[in-house]
């Protein structure tokens, strides 16, 4: 029940404020007792869902690049295939501290970005 | 050559990170590819599939994906996601959007205290 709320709220929240669900599964995953290692791998499969939905999705309004997609996709299987290298060998203690700092970076992002756009439209506040 | 270095990068930090790395790959396609905003978003689905794809192979190899898991997590996110995005079409998300960077932070927290 625990987990499927989780998912539940982690994809609202992922819809409503544009973020990917990766960030949010992956402390949700650790919530649920799964280590850092653990679900960052099974958050990568997770997401899969979520981003086929939204890839039909945006196909209907004709904003998606299906070359540049396919060029950017292909190339970050090689990335992917190093970061899995690194990653692997990392103690799991020093993962956790690394995405909290991702979730900072990323809190801080989200209020620049809604900072912005209450300057740009200073009547919709 | 620039769409590969997108790919790269994007590769390499959802690996690191267990994300589809859009966090990286739109910012990259507005500034390095001049792809409108919108455009990016989309184009960046599509590629993260692929990159989503790719690590879930790369982990479960290693013994890293748990199936049970990421179905009990996953499939309740993807109709989430669609009510999300529809709600986001009605509310005003500014006020909300602090209010989820404060969540960010406190998830955060709770993980570098945990």
């Amino acid at each position: 029940m625990l987990g499927i709320s989780l998912g539940l709220a982690a994809g609202v929240m992922a819809g409503l404020f544009g973020v990917g669900g990766g960030i949010l599964f992956v402390p949700a995953l650790v919530a649920l007792g799964l280590g850092q290692l653990d679900a960052q791998g099974t958050s990568l499969l997770a997401i899969l869902p979520t981003v086929a939905a939204g890839t039909w999705n945006q196909r209907r309004y004709g904003n998606l690049h299906v070359r540049t997609a396919l060029v950017v996709g292909l190339a970050s299987i090689v990335g992917v295939e190093v970061g899995a290298r690194i990653v692997v060998a990392l103690p799991e203690n020093a993962l956790r501290r690394l995405f909290a700092v991702l979730l900072f970076a990323v809190a801080a992002q989200l209020v620049w970005r809604a900072r912005r756009a209450t300057r740009s439209y200073p009547d919709s506040k | 050559m620039r769409l590969v270095a997108i790919g790269l990068a994007a590769g390499v930090f959802s690996a690191f990170f267990g994300v589809g790395g859009g966090i990286l790959a739109v910012p990259l396609l507005i500034l390095l590819a001049h792809m409108p905003e919108r455009a990016a978003s989309a184009t960046s689905l599509l590629a993260i599939a692929i990159t989503a794809a790719a690590g879930v192979i790369a982990f479960s190899l290693r013994g890293h994906v748990e199936v049970e898991y990421a179905a009990l997590v996953g499939l309740p996110a993807a109709v989430g996601a669609l009510a999300g995005t529809t709600l986001q079409q009605r509310v005003r998300t500014s006020t909300l959007t602090y209010g989820f960077a404060v969540l960010l932070t406190s998830v955060g927290v709770w993980l570098l205290v945990s």
